[in-house]
């Protein structure tokens, strides 16, 4: 579904990602892992054309993307919910998820199935329901995650881009949050790349993932290899043996 | 019919009624202006209030749009209702044009570039003596005429400034609920939320610039043919600062209150005439405290201070 192919991502003269090549299959849940500024949030905003490659290229559905903007990134089936939340603080809970539709909007029916859809999102998250005309800013941490999720999957996304889902929240919050990524790929078959800080909880969601290290991939295999390796242990996973 | 539409009609008639109240004059003159002004009040706070964009050169747009309808109507003898919408799209198309690399920039840059624009737009109508009559300005502007009704005292002056301001006011109510307006809104609040979503959001800042631009041009044309004499005094960078501060004072990202700043701005100084030379003392003093007691603007800081009053009375009698 996803190919990266040799992919070299510049901040001005910082050398984020080096030769970076990893490919998602239909329907799978891939998790990347990795120190903070390993690169993990750079190669999801070199997918989503925020910070395009310098070189190599990106495939989506056999397509080229490599230099497209974000907004045709998006109509082509890819959502980012970007790090630490970013909702619309001043905007009411469904203002951000009318928002999330933005390049639905082109006749009744497309208004009567993003209504739709919004009330969907809210069996997925009850929590924001009784929240629906609150400002997003006066949630809380774990609210606006939610609403951040639920807002990138207004845009019916075929791929999903998650980043760091779990930073700062209680482990219940979390843990709802998890459930939910699981329930997205059974019911609806969403695939989803995974960037996260919590390598376990990760692996435990995940079919396969990615190790990275100063901009590249060190290591990669299904979760179950992963979770057996010992320098992933060691490094990321916080214990000496198994 | 819904709230919104309810709470604009009885606007409309509210202002429509004034001149009944009025026996004209002087005072009637001043409410052309305070519809001129809510005009470009609110061009500027789409920009401002909505997309979190700055400019510091609006008055060079409403000088650039008065200037092509007074030099087309007076020079060239070109009908007012022609030149007008000629003068809004060169403004419109200019403001796209200069957009594009302008608003790549934020914050104090975007401020500097603005400014700079509105100097050069300013210098330009000093300075092309030939088309505009430079410093001593253009006169023998036609006012506007429709059939043999021509518009040319203060009270169907009144009239016609204030259809193009409630007609404006409407467009602009409509286009703040709408999808755009979210983006808009969203674009303020996080940038690259807003692109991952969809959002065009260089091309939708560009855009609003220039829709803000055609706005202040429409009441430059129509300032043009209500004053029938311009010069390039009104459109400096002093009068894109008092823009400013009525979209500030009224209250960023409302349309009601741009009216309310821009009805203030114009009609304050009007009254403090009678405090002769401590006028701006006091107007400045106002500002002041109104920024500092009232920061969300004068349409949510007005019910905010009610509020405040009524809950003290009430928890001194509790």
């Amino acid at each position: 579904m996803l190919r990266l192919k040799n992919i070299h991502t510049h901040y001005g003269k910082v050398h984020a990602l080096k030769n970076v090549s990893l490919r998602l299959l239909e329907g799978e849940i891939v998790t990347l892992i990795g120190a903070n500024g390993a690169g993990k949030t750079t190669i999801l905003n070199t997918i989503s054309g925020v910070t395009p490659a310098s070189s190599g290229e990106v495939l989506f559905e056999n397509k080229q993307i490599t230099e497209l903007a974000p907004d045709r990134i998006v109509k082509l089936g890819i959502s980012q919910v970007p790090e630490g939340r970013q909702v619309f603080k001043q905007l009411s809970v469904e203002d951000n998820l009318d928002l999330g539709a933005y390049l639905r909007y082109r006749s009744r029916e497309d208004k009567a199935s993003i209504n739709e859809d919004r009330e969907h999102i809210f069996t997925l998250f009850p929590q924001l329901l009784n929240r629906r005309k609150q400002l997003a800013g006066t949630m809380s941490g774990g609210e606006q995650q939610m609403l951040a999720i639920g807002r990138a999957l207004m845009a019916k996304p075929k791929l999903l881009l998650l980043d760091e889902p779990s930073m700062g929240l209680a482990p219940l919050v979390f843990q709802e949050i998890f459930r939910v990524l699981h329930q997205l790929r059974h019911e609806h078959g969403t695939t989803i790349l995974l960037v996260e800080q919590n390598a376990k909880a990760a692996l435990k969601l995940a079919d396969r993932g990615y190790v990275l290290e100063t901009g590249k991939i060190i290591l990669e295999g299904s979760s179950v290899e992963l979770m057996d390796n010992t320098d992933v242990k060691r490094a990321y996973l916080g214990k000496e043996k198994g | 019919m819904n709230r919104d539409m309810i709470k604009f009609l009885g606007f409309a008639a509210l202002i429509l009624a004034v001149p009944f109240a009025l026996s004209g004059g002087y005072l009637m003159n001043v409410l052309v202006f305070v519809g001129i002004h809510t005009m470009l009040a609110i061009g500027l706070n789409l920009l401002l209030g909505y997309a979190g964009q700055i400019s510091l050169g609006h008055a060079g747009f409403f000088g650039l749009g008065a200037y092509l309808s007074g030099i087309l109507t007076a020079t060239y003898g070109w009908n007012p209702w022609l030149a007008m919408p000629l003068a809004a799209a060169v403004v419109g198309g200019l403001a796209f044009l200069i957009g594009f690399p302008i608003l790549k920039l934020k914050g104090h840059y975007l401020a500097m570039a603005t400014l700079g624009m509105g100097i050069i737009m300013y210098i330009t109508f000093n300075e092309t003596i030939g088309l505009t009559g430079g410093p001593s300005g253009l006169s023998g502007i036609p006012n506007i005429a429709i059939g043999s009704l021509t518009f040319d005292s203060d009270k169907k002056n009144f009239y016609l400034i204030w259809s193009f301001t409630l007609g404006m006011i409407l467009l602009t109510l409509n286009l703040a609920n709408s999808r755009i307006g979210r983006a808009l809104r969203a674009v303020h609040d996080s940038e690259v939320a807003a692109q991952v979503l969809g959002i065009n959001a260089r091309l939708l800042k560009v855009q609003i610039f220039a829709l803000s631009a055609v706005i202040s041009s429409i009441a430059g044309s129509l300032y043009a043919h209500t004053m029938t004499f311009i010069s390039p005094a009104s459109f400096g960078f002093n009068f894109s600062v008092e823009l400013l501060t009525m979209v500030v004072i009224g209250g960023l990202g409302s349309i009601y209150g741009s009216f309310l700043g821009a009805a203030l701005l114009t009609l304050l100084p009007e009254f403090l005439r009678a405090a002769q030379d401590y006028d701006i003392i006091i107007y400045g003093a106002m500002l002041m405290m109104m920024v500092m007691f009232m920061p969300r603007g004068l349409v949510r800081g007005v019910p905010d201070l009610l509020r405040k009053l009524l809950k003290k009375r009430g928890g001194k009698h509790a």
